[in-house]
């Protein structure tokens, strides 16, 4: 059972690396969204880090979100999805692997990538800390989440605009949990109990969500 | 047993069941009308006066029950959905589809009538309470679901593609709404709270009452209705609606 | 229900719609170990909706398709197993080498290929020098043929194949019917079609004819 999933990985993996451009887009995107606040806000450094984690949170939940539209298109369009269909291995390991290849790619990044743009907030170091902890839990949940939009829109026209409007409410109980678990911590309550919300978040969607994507995989492909 | 499964199987046909909606539709239209009739002349003329809101608090006989509804309906349509994925019946998917735009209907009407509420009240059309925020995601998952359904051309996809989405939705709707309720403690604390049952007396509750199976009986009679429509887009292509078509011009 | 007279694959009462469209209604049939099925019909006829029905890919309007007595929808992963389906689409990597899409192929199918074996049938299906080419190079009878190198490594029972001769030259044509011939003589199950006039008649050929009216 966990051969397929590891070979899955290393495919994706694989493919991304020669396709490596892919990777970045998502990134900038999430630095550009992130700087763009403090322009609409103004540079008052006491406003700012008052509202950094919400930011930070709110432009990596749409960077991931913007990324997933791409999980599944490639291997719908060249039939590689329909082989996985077909395969005896249960296709929701399958999804997994594919969803952890793909946060590989895409989230893992923006998680390295986050303190740096807490220091644009001017974060205190906890604070840091606690947004990165808390977007290493969170960002998984939001791929497994966002796999099942981009599972149900695979194909259709409108299918990035239409992938945000399905995804994003099923998206909040992540970014209250994890932008709670930064402003606690830096408020000084403590961010344990929104991490293992969060927790417990991301173990949900790991055993749920790929069951969901995996049915609406088999819906665009029939 | 046995007679009363193969009857309920026999109306999971569109055919058989287009002309039974017909007369729930009729029914359940006079019964809104009477019902909400009598629920509106009870919530202007009958109930007391709250004494600490005033006659303000009466828009609350129809946005608590059009919250209710609008709760309620979604996760009816949950069920259909789930009929539909497990027995392969059109007509389940059929009724989700008609439901769904009442069900939003209510969402906003909630929301429209909740802010209504807030303003003299609180002063303020919009406040970031836990429950006008889930109501206003529940609108959020209807018009996802609505969307969804009219993304897709072909019908048996839409079906079962907007199917998944209504059940991820279900299995959601409490996790949103309690992370809504935590964030909204941490933040403010509860210090407003809608409709304190406590202070309710009997006269207010049971216009409220009125005024939810009136609800119910509209949302009934419009999606059946509805159903009849897509019943006939569905179907143009069989030959009984031909007929029924032929019959009716 | 299972006795050993019954045919493995059994079609009973099977409808497909696509969109508005009725493609066949009532279609039975049954096919044994050792009977290649050959499907014709006009463009639309439904031979496509057929073979991805017939693999388990699309749920048919109503009809149940049998494998040894069990419906396919309930064996799932069990019925792929023995299963392999080719369809228009090549189902290979744009971005991966010849090897390493034959290779995550056979992981995917549950069983092991290693590099070799892998380079050796690559080399057989006429694609020496290009093993190790990402695919996206290749020519559009090159991609098929990566394809069809699946066939050579897999011991699935059931073939499911359409139109598997486009884009392939007069040798692959030729290698390929001696494939499927070969495969059906062991006892397997080969279902395909095609437009090409090819020599696919055998000793166990049967023809079934979607949209001409009846079965």
């Amino acid at each position: 059972m966990f051969e397929p999933l590891l070979w899955i990985i290393r495919r994706d993996l694989t493919i991304a690396m020669r396709r490596r451009s892919d990777i970045f887009t998502t990134l900038i995107f999430f630095v550009i969204v992130v700087s763009l606040f403090p322009l609409g806000i103004g540079p008052e450094l006491e406003t700012l880090r008052l509202i950094a984690p919400g930011i930070v949170w709110v432009g990596a939940l749409l960077a991931s979100m913007l990324a997933l539209e791409q999980i599944f298109s490639a291997d719908h369009r060249d039939g590689t999805l329909e082989q996985m269909l077909l395969t005896p291995q249960p296709v929701s390991i399958l999804v997994i692997g594919k969803v952890l290849a793909h946060w590989l790619v895409t989230g893992l990044p923006l998680v390295v990538m986050a303190p740096l743009l807490g220091l644009q907030y001017d974060l205190s170091a906890a604070g840091l800390g606690a947004l990165m902890v808390s977007l290493l839990l969170g960002t998984p949940a939001l791929s497994l989440i966002g796999a099942i939009g981009a599972a149900l829109t695979l194909g259709l026209r409108s299918g990035g605009v239409l992938l945000a409007l399905l995804v994003l409410p099923l998206y909040i109980p992540v970014l209250i949990f994890g932008a709670g678990a930064v402003e606690a911590t830096v408020s000084g309550l403590g961010g344990a109990s929104h991490l293992s919300m969060l927790a417990a978040i991301l173990v949900a969607s790991l055993v749920l969500a790929p069951l969901a994507t995996s049915a609406a995989l088999r819906v665009a492909e029939d | 047993m046995a007679s009363r499964l193969v009857n309920w199987f026999k109306f999971s046909s569109p055919a058989t069941f287009y002309p039974l909606a017909r007369k729930i539709a009729v029914v359940s239209t006079i019964i809104a009308v009477v019902l909400i009739a009598i629920g509106l002349y009870m919530s202007f003329f009958v109930a007391p006066t709250d004494y600490k809101q005033g006659e303000g608090y009466r828009i609350i006989f129809v946005h608590v029950p059009a919250s209710w509804m609008s709760m309620f309906i979604y996760v009816v349509m949950a069920g259909w959905a789930a009929l539909g994925l497990i027995f392969n019946t059109r007509l389940s998917a059929m009724m989700a589809q008609s439901l769904a735009p009442t069900g939003a209907m209510f969402a906003f009407l909630s929301l429209w009538t909740g802010s209504f509420w807030g303003k003299p009240m609180w002063g303020t059309w919009w406040v970031w309470d836990a429950r006008i925020t889930s109501e206003l995601i529940l609108l959020f998952l209807y018009l996802g679901y609505m969307a969804l359904r009219s993304a897709i051309d072909d019908p048996r996809r839409g079906d079962r593609a907007s199917a998944i989405l209504l059940l991820v939705g279900v299995v959601n709707i409490p996790i949103i709404y309690y992370s809504v309720q935590w964030w909204n403690t941490l933040h403010q604390g509860s210090t407003i709270k809608f409709n304190e049952e406590s202070s309710m007396d009997d006269t207010m509750l049971i216009t409220m009452l009125i005024m939810t199976f009136g609800f119910w009986a509209y949302s009934i009679a419009v999606s059946m209705v509805r159903v009849r429509a897509v019943i006939l887009e569905r179907e143009r292509s069989s030959s009984w609606v031909r007929e029924q078509l032929g019959a009716e011009t | 229900m299972t006795d050993a007279a019954e045919p493995a694959l059994q079609i009973d009462r099977l409808a497909c719609v696509r969109g508005d469209c009725e493609l066949f209604r009532e279609l039975s049939f049954a096919i044994g170990d050792g009977e290649l099925l050959h499907l014709k019909g006009h463009n639309g006829s439904g031979k496509t909706t057929l073979l991805r029905a017939l693999a388990g890919l699309l749920l048919p309007e109503s009809g149940e398709i049998r494998w040894h007595g069990q419906n396919i929808r309930s064996l799932r992963e069990e019925y792929s197993r023995h299963l392999l389906y080719l369809g228009h689409l090549n189902g290979i990597k744009g971005d991966l080498t010849a090897v390493e899409n034959l290779r995550i192929g056979a992981v995917l199918d549950g069983f092991d290929l290693d590099d070799k074996r892998a380079w050796q049938v690559l080399g057989d299906i006429g694609l020496r020098g290009r093993e190790d080419l990402p695919t996206k190079h290749l020519s559009q009878g090159q991609k098929r043929r990566v394809a069809l190198a699946r066939l050579l490594v897999n011991s699935a029972r059931v073939w499911i194949l359409d139109e598997p001769f486009t884009a392939l030259d007069v040798a692959a044509v030729q290698l390929l019917q001696d494939v499927i011939h070969a495969h059906v003589d062991g006892g397997g199950i080969a279902i395909v079609t095609t437009h090409q006039e090819v020599a696919m008649i055998g000793e166990h050929t049967r023809t079934i004819v979607l949209g001409a009216g009846h079965v």
